[in-house]
């Protein structure tokens, strides 16, 4: 087998699980200059929100394959009314305030979230039901699953419909002024609450699918699932230069592929002293380097631009 | 009867003060100016008057209805349009997604097409460029794209905040020739200039700001014959 290529693919599948999440952290920093800490958290009830509808259906006899959809189906929505509902009634309120304000708030949504799911989910781990059989296909020496080929699909397909909505669409339009000049896109007719609340909306749409991927990926939820999940995501969009879309596409991708190398190699890297256990270690590894090194990450631009 | 009238209008910046109480009304059809120093409150008096700044005392009227608290996303629905002061371009968005913007609360395509294309005519130089990005254009570019895209809301009134600031003496003339030509299609017009004697000139009746106060009012005529104007705002 050959570990380089099989480390790529594991690193692409998990790369465009954490491109769908960073996107909701850029996009609202692009709007708001805030960090929606409590994002990571979306993303975990978008998997428990799937899994309860999928258990509830897991008797009957409808196809496994109808079943994890009719998961996303519910996860989708739920997500974004809670997506919506974080901005309205915890930022809106503090969209004047220092930003300190702001992000000790988001600390406080994503803790209250993860208590909310431990209260209605509980603290075990909750697996993902054997719903879609799994079929290997080998390429270049190395195997891909039916399941790995289908979330990166799926995360290329959401993430050309958000460029286009973003870049071709008239609401697109009102995004981008409102992120550039939200007193000026007033001017315009654009509602800025409005524009915000679909910016929240969308992003926790995409966390929605995200959640239900990592579960099915893994084979498991849990109510804690989204902390480290939403700091690597984070990472992502810091890494590919946060407020930038297609930064936090490249920034995922490429997070996914370094976490992924950096485990396969880990045990040669450090002369067998290191597990690949150790993976997590790489994404705040990235962190910690382009924080100091290259703050406006890949494609970012300098901050004083922003202005 | 007053297209736009403000009575007592106040407005402040936290515990600052900077309008102090102005009457103002333009009448349908009228090009009227606000002249006055830096810092006389000019912008302020604008920006509340397009909802950006909510007034803290007075009462504002358009077309008969009280529009004081207002956003501006909803004035631009009823019909007034501001070019706020440094244009406001979206700079990283194309030149053709700024002017469509303009036209954002409305919903007539066809009519939206017919006017991006008057646009087009009344700034050939926003149609060579139509593609590139806007913050890559010239002050003076810039400024035709801020007024072609207010122009796109299909305002009633339209409010123009220093649209000669930093241009050059050239470009200033062509400015004051559209703001007369958009003035003779019918679209009123309330002017704030640095440059008093251009725009008393292309004016009906002008105001004179001063420390946030109304100090003078008249016809934009008498104004540039008054001594004391000439010699505040003339250069003697
Ligand atoms: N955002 C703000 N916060 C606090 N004070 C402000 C703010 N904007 C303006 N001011 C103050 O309000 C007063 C009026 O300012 P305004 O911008 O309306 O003047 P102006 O007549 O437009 O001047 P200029 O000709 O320089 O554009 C000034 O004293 C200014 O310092
Ligand atoms: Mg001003």
């Amino acid at each position: 087998m050959d570990i380089f290529t099989q480390q790529i693919i594991n690193g692409l599948v998990l790369g465009s699980i954490y491109a769908l999440v960073a996107l909701g952290y850029t996009m609202v920093y692009g709007i708001l200059e805030l960090i929606n800490f409590a994002h990571g958290e979306v993303t975990m009830f978008g998997a428990m929100i799937a899994l309860a509808v999928m258990g509830a259906l897991l008797g009957t006899d409808l196809p496994g394959i109808l079943i994890v959809l009719m998961g996303l189906a519910v996860a989708i929505p739920g997500c974004m009314a809670l997506g919506f509902a974080i901005e309205r009634v915890a930022y809106r309120p503090l969209r004047r305030a220092p930003r300190l304000a702001a992000l000790i708030t988001a600390i406080g949504v994503s803790i209250v979230l993860q208590n909310v799911a431990m209260l209605i989910w509980g603290k075990q781990y909750i697996s993902f039901p054997p719903l879609l059989p799994v079929v290997r296909y080998e390429i270049l020496g190395a195997t891909i699953t039916n399941l790995q080929i289908l979330i990166i699909v799926l995360s290329c397909l959401l993430m050309a419909g958000l460029l286009w909505l973003v870049t071709r669409t008239k609401l697109g339009a009102a995004m981008r002024a409102t992120a550039q000049a939200p007193d000026v896109a007033g001017l315009m007719g654009i509602n800025a609450n409005t524009i915000i609340s679909i910016t929240f909306i969308l992003g926790a749409a995409l966390a929605a699918v995200a959640g239900v991927m990592v579960a099915a990926y893994y084979g498991l939820a849990h109510y804690h699932m989204g902390f480290l999940l939403g700091l690597k995501a984070f990472t992502a969009a810091v890494l590919g230069g946060i407020g930038n879309i297609a930064g936090a596409m490249l920034g995922g991708l490429l997070l996914g592929i370094i976490e992924s190398l950096g485990a396969g190699y880990i045990g040669d890297l450090s002369f067998g002293f290191l597990g690949s256990h150790y993976q997590d270690v790489f994404a705040f590894f990235v962190l910690i380097l382009v924080l100091v090194f290259q703050p406006s990450g890949l494609l970012g631009e300098r901050v004083a631009e922003r202005a | 009867m007053s297209m736009l009238e403000a009575r007592g209008l106040e407005v402040s910046y936290g515990q600052i003060k900077a309008v102090k109480g102005i009457d103002l009304n333009v009448n349908p059809g009228e090009l009227v100016c606000l002249i006055g120093a830096n810092g006389a409150g000019k912008t302020t008096t604008l920006k509340s008057l397009a909802g950006m700044l909510a007034p803290s005392a007075g009462d504002i009227h358009f077309e008969g209805k009280s529009i004081s608290g207002r956003a501006s996303h909803d004035l631009v629905r009823r019909g007034i349009a501001l070019v706020p002061e440094g244009r406001g371009i979206f700079g990283r968005l194309t030149v053709e997604e700024n002017l469509r913007l303009g036209a954002y609360a409305r919903k007539d395509t066809t009519g939206i097409r017919q006017d991006m294309d008057r646009a087009y005519d009344l700034f050939p130089r926003l149609a060579e460029r139509r593609r590139q990005s806007a913050g890559t254009l010239s002050g003076g570019e810039q400024q035709m794209l801020a007024i072609g895209r207010a122009l796109l809301s299909r305002p009633r009134l339209l409010l123009l905040d220093e649209p000669s600031m930093g241009l050059a003496p050239i470009l200033v003339q062509k400015i004051f020739e559209i703001i007369r030509r958009i003035s003779a299609e019918g679209v009123t017009l309330l002017l704030v200039e640095q440059n008093a004697k251009l725009a008393l000139e292309v004016s009906h009746r002008g105001y004179v700001l001063e420390s946030g106060r109304v100090t003078l009012a008249d016809e934009a005529r008498a104004l540039l014959a008054n001594p004391r104007v000439r010699q505040a705002y003339l250069g003697g």
